[in-house]
C-alpha cells in the first residue's frame, strides 16, 4: 500500500462520519455550548474532501498541510484553529517521520499549543492526550477512547466556550471531545496504526 | 494612515465589530480601525482568512488588535505567526481596551506606555 494511501483512507471515513453525525454534534454543543460544532465541523470536512478527492499526494506532509489549511480556513468555530493546527503541526513532523505516534504526538502539541487546554478541562485534549499516550505504548483499542470521551461528562469546563457555565458544564459530553474520538475510531478502523 | 500604529477589531459578529469603530471614531478620528468580524460567510464566529487578509491591508507596521472571544483569540494567534507586521495581542475587555488604545493613540502616547496603561484591563489568559 502506498504510504499516504492509508491515512487519506482515514479521512476520507471520518469526513463520511463527521457527516453522518452532524446533528449529533450540535445537539452536544446546544447543551453547552453555541450549538454550532456539527455544522462547523461537516462545512470543514466537506472543504478537505473537495481538496484531497482525486489529488494524488506523494508526500504526508503536502496531505496533512493541505487538510490542515482547509480546516483553519473553513470550519469557523475555535475547531477550525484548533484542528487545523493538529493538521499543520503533523505536516511538520511528517518531514521527519511516519511513525503514527510520532505524526499524533505533534497534533496534539499543536492543538495545546493553539487552544492551551491542560488534562481535565473538558476539551479536545481529554481524548487526544489518553489516546497519543496509548498510540505511543501500542495499546490504543476502542474502549481507551471510549473510556476517555465518557470522563469529560463528569468534568466542569474551565477552557472553551462551555467554561462560561461553570458547573453547570457537568453532566454533558464536552462536544470537541466527541469530535477526536471519531477521529480516533477511523483511525483505528482505517486500520493507521496497523504494520 | 496619520498614525504609526492601526487598530484591529475582530468580533464574532460583525455588526458588533463595526458597532465598536463607530464609539472609538468619536475620540480617534486619525487613527486607522479596521475590522474583522464574523465568520466567512457572514455568519456568527470569526474567520482566519478574512483576519489574516485584514491584517496585510493595514499600511501601518504596527497593530493593535483587540478582540471578544476564543475562537477569534485563536484564529488572531494563527494570522499573526503568518504576518510580518509588528502586531500586538490586547487580551483586554474588548471595548473598554480597545476604547482606551484608540484614546491613547490618538493622543500620541508612545505604543509601550499604552501597552503599558492597557495591562489593567486585561481580563483573558
Amino acid at each position: 500500500m502506498d504510504k499516504t494511501e492509508k491515512w487519506i483512507n482515514w479521512i476520507t471515513h471520518f469526513t463520511e462520519v463527521i457527516i453522518e453525525h452532524k446533528d449529533d454534534l450540535n445537539g452536544l454543543d446546544s447543551a453547552i455550548g453555541d450549538g454550532d460544532h456539527g455544522s462547523n465541523m461537516d462545512r470543514g470536512v466537506k472543504a478537505v474532501k473537495e481538496k484531497i478527492d482525486g489529488a494524488d499526494y506523494d508526500e504526508l506532509t503536502d496531505l496533512f498541510k493541505d487538510i490542515g489549511m482547509r480546516l483553519v480556513s473553513k470550519v469557523g468555530g475555535a475547531s477550525g484553529p484548533l484542528y487545523g493546527s493538529a493538521f499543520i503541526s503533523m505536516a511538520k513532523a511528517a518531514k521527519e517521520s511516519q511513525e503514527p505516534a510520532v505524526l499524533l504526538e505533534a497534533g496534539l502539541e499543536g492543538v495545546v499549543k493553539r487552544g492551551k487546554a491542560d488534562p481535565g478541562e473538558k476539551t479536545m485534549v481529554d481524548v487526544w492526550h489518553p489516546v497519543v499516550n496509548s498510540v505511543k505504548e501500542g495499546s490504543l483499542t476502542q474502549s481507551v477512547i471510549d473510556d476517555a470521551l465518557e470522563s469529560t461528562k463528569e468534568m466542569k469546563a474551565t477552557k472553551g466556550r462551555a467554561s462560561y457555565l461553570g458547573e453547570r458544564s457537568i453532566g454533558h459530553i464536552d462536544p470537541g471531545a466527541q469530535s477526536s474520538a471519531y477521529l480516533f475510531t477511523t483511525l483505528l478502523e482505517a486500520g493507521v496504526l496497523d504494520d | 494612515m496619520t498614525k504609526s500604529t492601526g487598530i484591529l477589531l475582530v468580533s464574532h459578529v460583525k455588526e458588533v465589530a463595526e458597532g465598536l469603530t463607530r464609539l472609538l471614531d468619536q475620540v480617534a478620528g486619525d487613527v486607522t480601525i479596521k475590522t474583522a468580524g464574523g465568520s466567512e460567510d457572514g455568519g456568527i464566529g470569526t474567520s482566519f482568512d478574512l483576519i489574516a487578509e485584514t491584517l496585510e491591508s493595514f499600511e501601518e507596521k504596527t497593530i493593535f488588535c483587540f478582540f471578544d472571544l476564543g475562537s477569534a483569540q485563536m484564529n488572531l494567534e494563527m494570522a499573526i505567526e503568518t504576518s510580518d507586521k509588528d502586531v500586538q495581542l490586547m487580551k483586554t475587555a474588548f471595548i473598554e481596551g480597545a476604547y482606551t488604545g484608540a484614546s491613547l493613540l490618538q493622543a500620541e502616547v508612545d505604543p509601550d506606555e499604552i501597552s503599558r496603561q492597557l495591562k489593567k484591563l486585561v481580563i483573558k489568559d
